[in-house]
């Protein structure tokens, strides 16, 4: 018998749900980053995984080991908080380097530096 | 009061964070007290620009409109996944003009839209104060437009003033 | 009863996040360009640390939480470091 029979049913069905709908989501966001075509569309698969995916593991964790230990357990809320403040950082960094790099090859699919400033001839 | 804690919030939350980390006792408190103590006048040597914000009472409403948003964005960006070659998806860069110039207020705009799945943060210029997006599901440009400007930014700009 | 139900949820949820982290894999390794590499890293990343949360669930030991807290900074780190290599360290001009 598991550690896991402790916890009242209650609990369980909501917790089992929140696991099932994390891993579902995180596995999709994964799916979209393998299957779609360009690098832009792939940027916004991760977002699946880092946001409710995420989101809904951490709710069951606090959950379970709240009703396992019988008092609140709440410091996996940290690692949603942590989730949620650094993943705009890296994919606005990623972003603007895939960006920075088309542009340099003068890749027609990106939109130029900006409209109102004119293109720059002067520095080839 | 000020001198000695120039950033309440920022102390108060990193002794929770301290307390949550560890258990409760005495001793930890002390502890991350002092440690967020440490750690406020690290952020003040620093000299970020102080947020101030106008209105409380809009953040919870901006959490729970972001909230769904993000849940709803979800089962659309999932359902298009799995349909991806059959359907007639377009997706492509969206610029958006934008009426924020704070800093942290452009932050939180940033963490909303990258967090919502189907829109991607790209670039933005502070000389323009225009905002270059790259959206999944382009169908209605206008449509997105009017989510960031008037869903969020108008929102934003009420709270942060 | 509850423990079945559990059991079988986590089972689901170990098998999921193992493919996402292989297909995650795949892109690493498939490319075709840098971006490609280092957002299939960062996925992986994502994902390992969710297995751990999942796997903490599993065995009831609150020590996981600590490696997924470490995984995710790693996580943030690297690429963070390699997007900012993109874009100073591979400058065509």
């Amino acid at each position: 018998m598991s550690h896991l029979d402790a916890v009242p049913l209650w609990a369980a069905i909501p917790a089992a749900l929140l696991i099932l709908l994390g891993s579902g989501l995180t596995l999709l966001g994964a799916l979209g980053l393998a299957r779609l075509r360009s690098f832009y569309d792939r940027l916004h698969a991760p977002a699946l995984a880092t946001s409710w995916g995420t989101l809904s593991l951490v709710l069951a964790s606090v959950i379970l080991f709240s009703t396992l230990e019988q008092r609140p357990v709440v410091h996996d809320l940290l690692i949603g908080f942590f989730v949620m403040v650094t993943t705009p950082v890296t994919m606005m960094l990623l972003g603007r380097a895939a960006l920075h790099r088309d542009r340099a090859e003068r890749s027609a699919a990106v939109p130029p530096a900006s409209l109102a400033e004119p293109e720059e001839p002067s520095r080839r | 009061m000020s001198r000695l804690v120039p950033y309440p919030l920022l102390v108060v939350g990193l002794v929770l964070m301290w307390l949550i980390l560890t258990r409760f006792s005495l001793g930890h408190l002390l502890l991350g007290t002092g440690i967020a103590v440490v750690a406020g006048w690290a952020m003040g040597a620093l000299e970020p620009e102080r947020p101030r914000l106008r209105r409380w009472s809009a953040i919870p409403v901006l959490m729970g409109i972001v909230a769904w948003d993000i849940l709803r964005s979800n089962v659309a960006v999932a359902r298009l996944v799995l349909s991806e070659g059959r359907g007639a998806r377009r997706s492509g860069f969206l610029r958006v003009p934008l009426r924020l110039r704070h800093p942290s207020a452009l932050a939180v705009l940033a963490i909303i839209v990258t967090a919502t799945p189907g829109t991607a943060w790209v670039e933005y210029d502070a000389d323009t104060g225009v905002l270059l997006l790259h959206v999944f599901d382009l169908v209605d440009e206008a449509g997105w437009r009017d989510l960031i400007q008037n869903r969020y930014e108008a929102r934003l700009l009420e709270i942060f003033g | 009863m509850s423990g079945m139900i559990l059991t079988l949820a986590l089972d689901v949820a170990q098998v999921a996040l193992a493919i996402a982290a292989l297909l995650a894999g795949g892109r690493i390794l498939r490319g075709p360009r840098a971006q490609d590499r280092i957002l299939g890293l960062d996925t992986l990343y994502v994902t390992a640390m969710l297995l751990f949360l999942v796997t903490g669930m599993r065995s009831g030991s609150l020590f996981f939480f600590e490696a997924a807290m470490v995984i995710g900074v790693m996580g943030f780190v690297s690429t963070v470091a390699l997007a900012k290599f993109l874009i100073r360290g591979e400058v065509i001009e």
